[in-house]
């Protein structure tokens, strides 16, 4: 079957698109300082955003696992109206500014916030601008990759899995451990690799809700930030570490997707 | 040990409304058309389907509407086997056997594995297996659960027909050994007979007939049920000697027809074709064009078009001399005695 010839005015359109993707990539690459790369990579300003950012996105992810499953599994088995609305309240970080996301942590887990306060009048505990709010902040806006991939998977599964271990005598919580879950990981994976990229990119909400402090808050997209006014080939060096990072799951997701977990 | 069910399931503009009882050591097969509601039958017997009515094992209530009581599908020790294994992916054959039996289950799995000659299959996962064996396992796996009632989905129908031999003798072994109740969906009558020793044909969510296996096809009471015995049924009012068939109200000559509805059953064997209009006894004959041929084994199924719609059964030489390939008129006799009539 042949297909259909596209016009050449839209084959520009299309390249054009492209180049918009490719020429910043380019720029980076090229304007990097290859020459101290080593030296800005062993900064020690660097290498603490790194460890931090590892540190934070990896917990994020955990956090978003034990939640993130048990939410996809109810999303998965309502329906209609409920359902809509748990869906909506799910993915709504997905298309929300992350500064917004971040007021709103504020509001809610702030010194005055609506749980913030009764926490810090009882116990004493402050949460903002401590590493815990860096990780709260990425975890709100990755989680919902993982709800949603989760989700996916357990749509396409096939529910008489589940029909034939109950008439086996398997309980709920025995049907979900032994079933259900083993079944599910090659979405989990996906939606932990996704949700884990999120986490590392994640800049907006963590600055309004964590701040930026150096060795707490201070993430490697926050120090990019901040090194492009003071230290612009340190801010190249860190923004080329989390393309290499994108690139490297991209590659490796797209092998998953493709073929068989 | 016995089952009775009255099951009413309303669900997409479907209506299930069946009641079954199931004798004990009695092998049922439900019987019907894609879509008749056999498997949401059996789901709501496992429990599976929320439904209206009452269910009982052995007087045990499983289900019952009007005491909310419901019985889940894990606590029932109800065996179920579906279509295809559904095997799960990620363990091993043995570790599939052993998943109802609890601690130590291993063991007594592999003893069921090698009784059904599976043995060396145990550390297989199921893609590693054949069709064929994967239903065996699955079927083992059901087995070994001592189920108290045994449902089984078209347990066949997804294989090859060259292993369905094979997983058909497993079958068979595994459900003379079985005690307690078995019944067995599908929709192939030689598997219905053969397994069965009755059946249930369900059609649009209603039960249209039940009964031993000859008495079910020797009196049709639906269309599926006829095709399945591959005879012609007719339904039309009785007049003592005749019956008034199809909407133009034929009339067709036959002994004892009675009066009010009947059915009438006429074996496409007793079907005669002529070039010329036949003299002597036949006192049913019209004119009928061949539609359609079909090859059944050494015999040609011909479906007619006419005053009476039939098929009728001749051989390959009767199909080139009365021209019927071409679609030719043909004279067709049916003699009275060969219709058996009997109340709608």
């Amino acid at each position: 079957m042949t297909q259909a010839r596209i016009p050449g005015p839209l084959i520009a359109l299309a390249a054009a698109g492209l180049l918009l993707f490719l020429l910043p990539l380019a720029g980076l690459v090229v304007r990097a300082p290859w020459d101290q790369l080593g030296g800005e990579l062993t900064a020690p300003e660097t290498l603490t955003a790194l460890e931090l950012s590892i540190f934070c996105s990896l917990t994020a992810t955990a956090v978003a696992l034990v939640l993130g499953v048990p939410l996809a599994l109810l999303l998965s088995k309502t329906t209609g109206t409920v359902r809509g609305l748990l869906r909506a309240v799910t993915t709504l970080p997905m298309v929300l500014p992350p500064v917004v996301g971040g007021v709103a942590l504020l509001l809610a887990f702030g010194r005055k916030g609506l749980i913030g306060a009764p926490l810090n009048d009882a116990f004493g505990i402050q949460i903002p601008f401590t590493t815990s709010a860096a990780v709260i902040a990425e975890t709100f806006v990755a989680m919902p990759f993982l709800v949603i991939a989760v989700e996916g998977g357990l749509r396409s599964l096939d529910p008489r899995y589940e029909q034939a271990a109950r008439a086996l005598g398997a309980s709920g919580w025995r049907v979900f451990a032994r079933v259900t879950l083993p079944l599910l990981r090659p979405a989990i994976f996906s939606g932990a690799v996704l949700c884990w990229a999120r986490a590392l990119g994640e800049f907006g909400a963590t600055i309004t809700f964590a701040g930026n402090l150096p060795g707490t808050t201070q993430t490697v997209p926050l120090a990019v930030y901040v090194a492009l006014e003071t230290k612009p080939q340190g801010a190249i060096v860190l923004s080329l570490i989390l393309l290499a990072v994108s690139l490297a799951v991209l590659v490796g997701m797209h092998d998953r997707w493709l073929g068989e977990p | 040990m016995s089952l009775h069910a009255q099951v009413r399931i309303a669900r997409d503009g479907f209506e299930l409304d069946v009641d079954v009882t199931v004798f004990p050591g009695e092998t049922v097969a439900v019987l019907g058309p894609n879509g008749a509601g056999k498997t949401t039958l059996l789901k709501a017997l496992a429990g599976l389907v929320p439904l209206q009515g009452h269910v009982e094992l052995d007087g045990e209530v499983f289900d019952d509407t009007a005491t909310a009581r419901h019985v889940p599908t894990e606590e029932r020790r109800v065996g179920l086997v579906f279509q295809d294994h559904v095997l799960f992916p990620h363990m091993t054959a043995l570790q599939n056997v052993a998943f109802g039996l609890g601690r130590g289950g291993e063991k007594v799995a592999m003893a069921w594995l090698e009784r059904a000659g599976l043995g060396d299959k145990a550390n297989a996962r199921p893609a590693q297996l054949s069709g064929g064996q994967a239903q065996r396992v699955a079927l083992l796996r059901t087995m070994a659960t001592q189920p108290r009632l045994l449902l089984l989905d078209e347990p066949l129908s997804a294989l090859d027909v060259t292993v369905r031999a094979e997983v058909r003798r497993e079958l068979a072994r595994q459900l003379a050994e079985f005690k307690g109740i078995r019944i067995i969906v599908t929709h192939d009558p030689l598997e219905a007979i053969a397994l069965a020793d009755r059946l249930v044909v369900l059609e649009n969510g209603r039960v249209v007939q039940s009964g031993r296996p000859e008495e079910v096809t020797a009196r049709p009471r639906s269309r599926f049920v006829a095709d399945l015995a591959g005879v012609n049924l007719l339904r039309g009012r009785g007049r003592n000697d005749h019956v008034e068939v199809g909407p133009a109200g034929a009339s067709l000559a036959t002994p004892d027809a009675g009066e009010g509805d009947v059915f009438a059953v006429i074996h496409p064997r007793a079907v005669a074709l002529y070039l010329t209009k036949p003299d002597g006894t036949p006192r049913n004959v019209w004119r009928g064009r061949a539609e359609e041929l079909d090859m059944l084994g050494e015999r040609v199924r011909v479906r007619l078009s006419g005053p009476v719609p039939l098929v009728a059964e001749v051989t390959p030489s009767a199909v080139k001399d009365l021209h019927l390939a071409s679609g030719a008129e043909v004279w067709v006799a049916v003699k009275a005695t060969e219709i058996s009539v009997y109340r709608a």
